[in-house]
Order: structure tokens, then sequence, then C-alpha cells
């Protein structure tokens, strides 16, 4: 039997978009584009030149913003990969491994300073290749990504103080295969770390994302590198499967789904070569009724609507102790409301767009399976653009935990919303997943935060913050999320050898 | 005058503790250097592997959640309950075909890689663990945690000082184990266990099961909730299938080179082989007044 208290509460734990909306009028501010010049096509980057794929064949990559063609890339297909490995291992045997250590980090230097001198530009392409807002490509991807080579340059020369008692030396020529949802960062993530160690690398960047790494590939030039120390390949999915597969590879770095990371640990079985692999999450986000529930609200929408929440780590399972649920879902309501969403290259825009078609249709059926199952869905009312692909931010609540918007990974803008009693639920209902990437706890107790994070099942652990990266910092999953670290000290061990 | 009839040893597995012998009611026979009977061992089955598996998780977070003070000195009082059986496993290596020199210093080294591990447990934490200065007002810092239940593979040859060079490292790092001993050799192992049971060792940490590896290898890859996968005493023949079977939930696959051998202690025993079963967590907390 349904009480009137149960009905009440349940009535002001929907609030629809008219009981709360408040419409926030913002000028434009658009971040300039003419000092930008991005090529009409772009070549595959073998032995430090531009060439022509053996395919003849390129491809475009859009705006997701607009749908409008901003450049198209080449295709790199077998012969393409054989002919980057080679060039890869020819640097390593000639130059790479061979140059003193110190030089090496100098190069790798060169290329941090010239990644902050470029910035504006690099932020400007990332978000019109990506669809990320330009606050977050100009004030954390290009940041970041400097300061990652900023960070490993200084490794080059000290690894003996890494690996205590043993003699290192790089693994060889690495194969690196990166997403689309941080694309510069991503590949700085990569490269950095295997350069400082004296590896050469042939870096494959995502499909609908390529043009960062294009302009990394022009810095690398100018950076005066030596030729097939690194060489970048634009492609699909059959460019990874060959990279991954190709014999000369020594070391294979994925980041991507689950799915291709099971993939690739099985193609390499049989192998020599050295894997880690950073996949899929489904982070739980731990609200405790002491905390201070504006920032936890703040976090929550940080943790899972940044980068329109394409971020392998986002917050995307919010548990909310019971007795604050009703604050929660009131404040949830109305902060969703003055997202701003929107042009990506205003300086104003919360989220951006969806990164890609394929995206925004795997978004809209798990919404839909939400709705399907029963939970019930609350949705920014802001208008969204006619063209382009977009996705209201959004939360379901009366999530149960066997709802496939609580156990798969959405990678979209869509929190679901779950409660617990007591701690112990809290972390049984968190670790009850395969995934183990990251998690969030907020609380005021000092004892409670140490006592969660160390029984949370994730590789990082955000207590009273949510999605913070720094170079210095090891990342990296538990379980199905993956394994190997990227960052800190930790980073370097997927590219040395140990003897 | 009559000669009084030896006592024969029942050998059975090793798991929660106990002593069962195989749900299965097989077994295989293990024969010595002249082809002669050594015993009727145990012929496990996934059942049993089933069953260790069980034990090992149930057994995982009260090992784990010892301090590692503690758990230091269950690995010590490992190495000092062998030391007063060394006799007794010096014979089982005998019987199973060393010399008596072979045998002792297998033994010896066997003693010696618990007590080495057993000052790791309060050390490798400092090793490999880290405070980062992150460019923001946070704490930042990184620790090693056990990745979780552990299969391991046992080589062949050394039967025991093999085992206890890959078990050692994971169950000092918090992990608890289920091991396939030496298909050829596995008496040794089982009696090592009546060590581990009249240790400290709480029920569970360690689990063996004997029999065809070909059998149970497959079973192990393939378990859900086994964690990390120890294909050191895998036929090289079979590793790319076991390797593939353990993608299916992203085990962490560590192989060591028994062509290494095991005597040399600097390639053979480290920090380093414990943390091939750690996991690294980092947790942010921000700064302010």
């Amino acid at each position: 039997m349904t009480t009137t208290t149960e009905l009440e509460t349940r009535e002001r734990l929907t609030p629809g978009p008219a009981s709360s909306s408040v419409v926030w009028e913002y000028a434009p501010s658009l971040e300039a584009t003419d000092h930008v010049k991005v090529a009409s096509r772009y070549n595959l980057f073998i032995g430090g030149k531009f060439v022509e794929p053996h395919s003849k064949k390129w491809f475009e990559t859009i705006n997701p913003a607009t749908e409008e063609r901003l450049s198209e890339v080449a295709e790199a297909d077998g012969e393409d990969v054989d002919r980057a490995v080679r060039e890869a291992r020819r640097a390593y045997d000639k130059t790479w491994r061979k140059i003193p250590a110190s030089e090496r980090a100098k190069y790798i230097y060169r290329i941090a300073r010239l990644i902050q001198e470029k910035s504006r530009a690099l932020a400007v392409v990332e978000t019109m290749d990506g669809g990320k807002p330009i606050k977050e490509s100009r004030d954390i991807d290009i940041p970041l990504a400097a300061a990652h080579f900023f960070y490993y340059a200084g490794w080059a020369d000290k690894l003996e103080y890494a690996f205590p008692n043993r003699t290192v030396s790089p693994v060889g020529v690495a194969g690196q295969v990166i997403p689309w949802n941080f694309p510069l960062l991503m590949a700085a993530w990569k490269l950095a770390p295997a350069l400082a160690a004296g590896n050469t690398v042939v870096l494959k960047p995502a499909e609908t994302t390529p043009l960062t790494a294009l302009m990394l590939a022009e810095i690398i030039q100018e950076a005066e590198l030596p030729p097939g120390v690194v060489n970048i390949l634009t492609g699909a999915g059959g460019t990874g499967a060959a990279l991954v597969s190709h014999n000369d590879v020594d070391k294979i770095a994925f980041t991507g789904s689950t799915e291709v990371g099971k993939r690739i640990q099985r193609a390499l079985a049989g192998t020599k070569k050295k894997l880690t692999l950073e996949l899929g999450g489904k982070a739980p986000n731990i609200v405790f009724e002491d905390a201070p529930l504006d920032q936890a609200v703040e976090g929550i929408i940080n943790g899972i609507y940044f980068n329109q929440g394409h971020v392998c780590c986002a917050g995307s399972r919010l548990f909310v102790q019971e007795s604050v649920l009703e604050p929660i879902i009131r404040k949830l309501g109305e902060r969703i409301q003055t997202l701003r969403v929107g042009n990506p290259l205003d300086k104003n825009t919360d989220v951006g767009a969806i990164n890609s078609r394929a995206q925004l249709e795997r978004i809209q059926e798990l919404v839909d399976s939400g709705v399907e199952e029963g939970a019930e869905m609350v949705q920014t009312s802001c208008a969204l653009p006619s063209r382009g692909f977009w996705f209201a931010p959004t939360f379901f609540t009366g999530v149960s935990q066997s709802y496939r918007i609580a156990q798969e990974e959405i990678f979209g803008p869509v929190l679901s919303v779950l409660t617990f009693r007591t701690p112990e639920e809290a972390l049984e209902k968190a670790n009850n997943t395969p995934y183990g990437l990251s998690a969030g706890v907020w609380t005021e107790k000092g004892s409670r935060i140490l006592k969660m994070a160390q029984k949370l099942r994730a590789g990082v652990i955000w207590a009273n913050t949510y999605n913070k990266f720094d170079p210095t910092s090891p990342f990296g999953g538990y379980k199905e999320s993956g394994f190997g670290r990227e960052g800190g000290l930790h980073g370097l061990a997927p590219y040395v050898v140990l003897s | 005058m009559s000669t009084r009839l030896n006592v024969r040893k029942t050998y059975k597995l090793y798991i929660g503790g106990e002593f069962p012998r195989t749900e299965s009611g097989r077994y295989y026979a293990v024969r010595g250097k002249g082809g002669e009977l050594l015993a009727n061992a145990c012929r496990g089955s996934r059942k049993d592997l089933r069953n260790a598996v069980v034990a090992a998780r149930k057994a995982q977070p009260g090992w784990s959640g010892k301090t590692a003070y503690n758990r230091g000195q269950v690995l010590y009082r490992i190495a000092e309950v062998c030391e007063a059986r060394a006799n007794e496993l010096v014979d089982e290596l005998r019987k199973a075909g060393s010399s008596a020199a072979e045998a002792r210093k297998e033994i010896d080294a066997v003693i010696d890689r618990w007590v080495y591990y057993a000052g790791w447990s309060d050390k490798y934490p400092q090793v490999f663990g880290s405070v980062n200065p992150v460019a923001g007002p946070y704490y930042n810092f990184t620790v090693p945690e056990p990745t979780g239940v552990v299969a391991v593979i046992a080589p062949e040859d050394p039967a025991l000082l093999g085992l206890v060079s890959r078990i050692a490292p994971a169950i000092v790092g918090g992990n608890t184990v289920v091991a396939v001993t030496s298909e050829s050799r596995p008496l040794a192992a089982i009696t090592l266990a009546e060590a581990f049971a009249n240790s400290d060792v709480p029920g569970g940490v360690i689990n063996l099961v004997s029999g065809m590896k070909s059998e149970l290898v497959p079973w192990l890859a393939a378990h859900m909730d086994v964690n990390a996968l120890d294909t050191t005493g895998v036929a090289s023949d079979a590793l790319p299938g076991v390797q593939k079977t353990a993608a299916e939930n992203v085990k962490r696959v560590v192989h060591f080179d028994s062509a290494l051998g095991f005597d040399d202690a600097r390639l053979s025993q480290g920090p380093y082989a414990i943390f091939d079963f750690q996991e690294s967590k980092t947790v942010w907390h921000p700064m302010g007044m």
C-alpha cells in the first residue's frame, strides 16, 4: 500500500523541467578561429615525413557540432602500418636508444614547449574536431598534454632511480591506440612515457578525432625529433588491428572500450608483446549524509557532465544516502537546468556536442532502455541546436541495480541515481560491477574517507572532488577496467624491461 | 621376528584449510625415477578448482585486512615450520628423484624464500607507493593493493621451490592463491600444505590442487572470479590458448621464465614479483582550511 508520505516524496523527487527551470540568457562569447589553419587534407606521418597512404584513400573528419567537413585524413592499411613499424624500428636501433638520455629529455621538453606555444590553436581544433567545450580543451586537455611531456621529459635520464636494483632498458617499438574523448591528451599520456624510456612509437589516433594528433606530428617535426621516433597513422578499427598484430611491435598500449581491450588481449596471446589496457568504467560516486551537499552537487555535475560524459572514469552511478536523497535530487534538478549546452566554441558552454552520430545513437538506445525498465528521467529543458549531435544532460531516479543504465557504460551525459543506507551497503553496491576504474566519495568524516578509499575496488579514488588529473598521479583500472598505470613513476613501468 | 608394516600416507588436496579428497573420486599414479609407484595422488577436477576459488575468495578480505606486520609473521612462521619438517620435505624430494644434496639444497632455498618474502610484507608498499606532487591544492597518494585471487600454475621442476617462489610473493601482498601443483611431482607440495595447516596461515589463503594440468589450467584461466593467473608452469604449447582464455575477464597474466632457474635469488625473487600481483590505487583529496 502506498502511503501519502511516499507519494509526496515521490513527487518531490521528480522535478519537472517547468517547476524549477530558470532560463539564463548569455551573450555569445565565441572563441576566435581565424588564427587557426586546418589543411584540407592530411597524410600519414611516417619516418618524419607526411606521406600518402598506400590505399590512396582519405576519409572526412567532421565537426560534430555542425556536421561540417573540417578536413580529410589518410586511411592507413597494413602496408602503411608495416612501413611505419619499419621506420620506428630503424629509429630505435639507429638513434633513439643510442643518444644520451639527457638529449632524449631535451627533445621531449621541446615538444612540451611547442604545445604550450601553440596551445590556443590546438584547443580550437580539439573543440572543432571532437565537440568538447573550448573552456575544457583550453584549460584542461591542452595544458595537461604539455604538462605530461614536461613531466616525463625529466624522467628520461633518471630511470635508474625509478627501478631500484634493476637495469632499465626500453622495450623497443610501441604500438599505441588511443580514443576520441581526449585526443591530444591521450596522445601525450601514451607518447611521453614511451619516448622518455627510450622507445619509438607508432600511434593511431581515433577515427573521429585525428586532427590534433596530426598537429602534434607537425610539432614533432618542428622539434626536430629524429625521423621515425614517432609515427602517426590515421585510420579506423582495421588500422588499429593491423598495428596490434604486427610482428615487429614489442609493446601495445590501448585506451578504449573493454570489449576491444579483451579482443586485443586475446590477439596478443602467444606473443611476447607487453600490454597495457585502460578500458571502460561505471564509476560509483557516493554521497554520505554528512557531505557538504552543495559541493557534492558540483562534484556530481562535474563527474558526469564533464566532456559530455565521454569519460571512462565518469561518475555515472550516483549513490546517495537515503536521508539526503530529497535535497540532492532537488539541487541536482535545479543545477542541470543551468548547464549551458551548445556551441562548443562558445566560452560559456558547459556541455558541448556528442562526438559522433554512432555515439549519440548508443546513448539514446541506453536512455530508452532506462525509461522502458521503469526509471524516471529528468532532463534539462534547454534548446538544442538543430544540426550536429546533441544530447541534453540527463539523470534517472528510481534506478534499480539490475537496470542496463546502472550496469553498462553509457559514455554520455547520463547519470543513474541509486540509494543506500549504510556505508557497507554503499560499498557492496559500488563494487558490484566488473569495472574498477574510479570512484568518488563525499563526506566530511576523514576516517570514513580513508576506509571507503581502501575498500573501493578502483584504481582512482576522488574524495570530496572528482575528475582531477595530473601527470604525476598514476591512473588506471582494477578488474575489467584494464591493467597498467599511466602517469607518475608507475607510468614508466609499461615502457621498460628490467633485468 | 616380524617386521613392522609401515603406515602409508594418503595425499589429498588442500582447500580452505582442509584436506579433502577430490570430489571426482579420481586418482593418478605418481611414480619415482625408476618408474616405481610412489603414491596415488588426487586427480583434481574443475569442481575442486571451483571450491578452491570460493575458499580463496572468502579468505581474501580477512587476509588482506591483516596488518602487514601480522602477514610477515605468518610467512615467517611458515619458514619455522618448514625448518622443523625439513627432513620430511627432503625425503619427499628424494623419493621423487632428487639426490640427497639436491633435495637438501632445494628445501634450504624454500625455507629461505619464505623468510625473504616475510620481510617484504611491511616494506614493499613503501617501495611501490608514492605521494604525488600534483599541480594543485590536493593531497594525492598511490598505494599498492592486492589484485585478489591469484591462480598459480606451478612449474614441473623444481616442484617445491618453483611453487613457493610463485605463491610467496602473491600471498605476502595480501592475495589468496589457488595453485595447481607440479603434475609429475605433486607429493612434496601436499606435504608442504601440512606445514601451512600447522602454521598460522588462515584456511583458504593457500589452496593446492593436484592433477592433470591439461584438464585444470583451462578452467582456472576461464574462471571469472580469478583476478590474476601465473602461467609459469604452463607448457609452452598450451600457453597461447591459456592466455587467450584469460582475456575473458581481463586477467593479469604473469609469466616467469623457468629457464632462468630458481636458484639465482636475484633473478627468481624480489619485490617486483610481489608488485606483479598488486594494483595501484591513487587517492585524491583537496587541501584547505
